[in-house]
């Protein structure tokens, strides 16, 4: 098989980029996945999409990837429902340090045009009444935040570039990059050997090894991060509820039900998924104490997937220094779903070289060979 | 036969008929079933009806139902309320 690009990971990443490459005029695309469609951190994931950062690169992303969600699916002539919705993210402040903290967010998240603001608690539990007053200090909101299927976000994709001509194959696993005098010439994988010069990695948890097997070193890690789902109930919330302090994002989704999650502290890094009753404890107990009616609703499944950690908690979106033609998208740190569609843009202008969207800079591994890191994003879950 | 839907998720309200659709557009692991029709996903969580569903994959792909993977289990096996977890805890 000849590949003129080659996608390693079929998540929303990969997907996103195989669209955007195909929609570009780009031919002979092929996506390959060792397991099936959104098997990794994408079918995992919380499932929000939200613009409320701390950094700027993390706000640039998410805005104009929130932009391509209200139209994907007119964009991709997708038959489906995504079930986008907006209606915002309200995130809480425990204490005065996070109250201030969130003031400069709000600050920063303004002056790149998202309309982001401050409420105190009793206009937060105007917009959700059930949240318990004692909890929080006040609350930043952005109406403009919301949900979206990842399932059927991934497919909308997935159907769009199929119908452009990109290849996928699921079940197959990439083993090896064979590099000759500084060049990519195949990839090794458990059923075929694919001759191509371009690769792209999108293998989210497994970023890290994709990387060595072309002998670049990536400095990310991955991390099991657990997440629970409720039986649906109609609908009582609107936006997603979300802590740092108290470490809980809690959301309804349109279909009823409630998904919530949290990180577990002191994890050890790897690629365990699994799941703990450690984390169901903790979880009713945050969720109990935010958002008390909750703790009626019975839990129907639990279940763990990888953050892709990087050490800024940012995006590395860039072609690798020493190695033409390899380009990647990985440590998303947790919201690579929320992301994707300007990763799909990016990834498809570094690989066309054509000007970027946004200033790639900022997503440049090269960052990380500064002895200090200006700006680490502070609000994850 | 029955011209009426069929329904095969009772939790979900997935007919027989959305199952063999999405099996001629290529979703054919139950794992691309599920997360696109919801199936296994309710309460039941596939108790009642990944074996049909497992039928219907074997016979669209020509194979014995021993070579259809199942669905990943997951805790819980039962719905439990928030709020009982987190008194149990306190015990």
């Amino acid at each position: 098989m000849i590949a003129n690009i080659l996608i390693i990971g079929s998540g929303i990443s990969g997907v996103a980029i195989a669209y955007h490459l195909a929609h570009k005029g780009v031919k002979d695309i092929v996506v390959v996945d060792q397991s099936y469609m959104t098997s990794g951190a994408t079918g995992r994931c919380g499932a929000g999409v939200r613009q409320q950062w701390a950094t700027k690169a993390n706000c640039l992303m998410a805005k104009r990837s929130i932009e391509f969600f209200h139209d994907a699916a007119t964009i991709l002539d997708y038959a489906d429902d995504i079930e986008f919705k907006q209606e915002g993210y309200l995130i809480l402040a425990t204490d005065q340090e996070e109250h201030e903290q969130f003031t400069n967010n709000v600050r920063l998240q303004n002056s790149l045009n998202i309309p982001s603001h401050q409420l105190s608690v009793s206009e937060a539990r105007n917009i959700v009444p059930h949240l318990n007053p004692e909890a929080f200090v006040s609350a930043t909101f952005c109406p403009t935040d919301g949900h979206l299927n990842p399932f059927k976000m991934t497919d909308a994709y997935y159907q769009a570039a199929k119908r452009l001509g990109v290849t996928f194959l699921f079940f197959e696993t990439v083993r090896a990059i064979s590099i000759e005098s500084g060049r990519i010439e195949k990839v090794l994988t458990s059923k075929r050997t694919i001759l191509t010069h371009h690769v792209v990695n999108a293998s989210g948890g497994y970023a890290c090894e994709v990387g060595k097997m072309a002998g670049i070193d990536i400095p990310v890690y991955s991390e099991n991060h657990e997440i629970l789902v409720t039986e649906p109930i109609e609908k009582i919330q609107g936006p997603m509820v979300m802590s740092f302090k108290k470490n809980i994002y809690c959301q309804q989704v349109p279909h009823g039900s409630f998904l919530m999650g949290r990180s577990t502290p002191n994890q050890v890094q790897g690629h365990d998924i699994s799941s703990s009753w450690q984390f169901l404890e903790a979880m009713a107990e945050t969720v109990c104490e935010i958002l008390p009616v909750i703790g009626k609703l019975r839990v129907v499944r639990q279940w763990g997937g990888s953050y892709n950690m990087s050490p800024d908690r940012q995006p590395i979106i860039c072609e690798a220094p020493n190695l033409q033609g390899y380009t990647m998208a990985c440590g998303f740190s947790g919201h690579g779903f929320m992301f994707a569609p300007m990763t799909g843009v990016l990834i498809s202008e570094i690989i066309l070289k054509e000007p970027p969207t946004l200033d790639v800079s900022l997503y440049h591994i090269d960052r990380f060979k500064k002895h200090t890191m200006d700006d680490i994003e502070k609000s994850v879950v | 036969m029955n011209k009426e839907p069929n329904i095969i998720c009772r939790c979900e309200d997935v007919t027989v008929e959305q199952v063999r659709e999405l099996l001629h557009n290529g979703y054919t692991h139950f794992e691309d079933l599920k997360r696109q029709l919801r199936v296994g996903m309710g309460p039941c969580q596939g108790q009642n009806c990944q074996e049909m569903i497992r039928r219907e994959i074997a016979t669209f792909l020509g194979v014995s139902i021993e070579d259809v993977p199942t669905h990943t289990v997951r805790p819980l096996i039962i719905g439990v309320p928030l709020e009982a977890i987190k008194a149990a805890k306190k015990r």
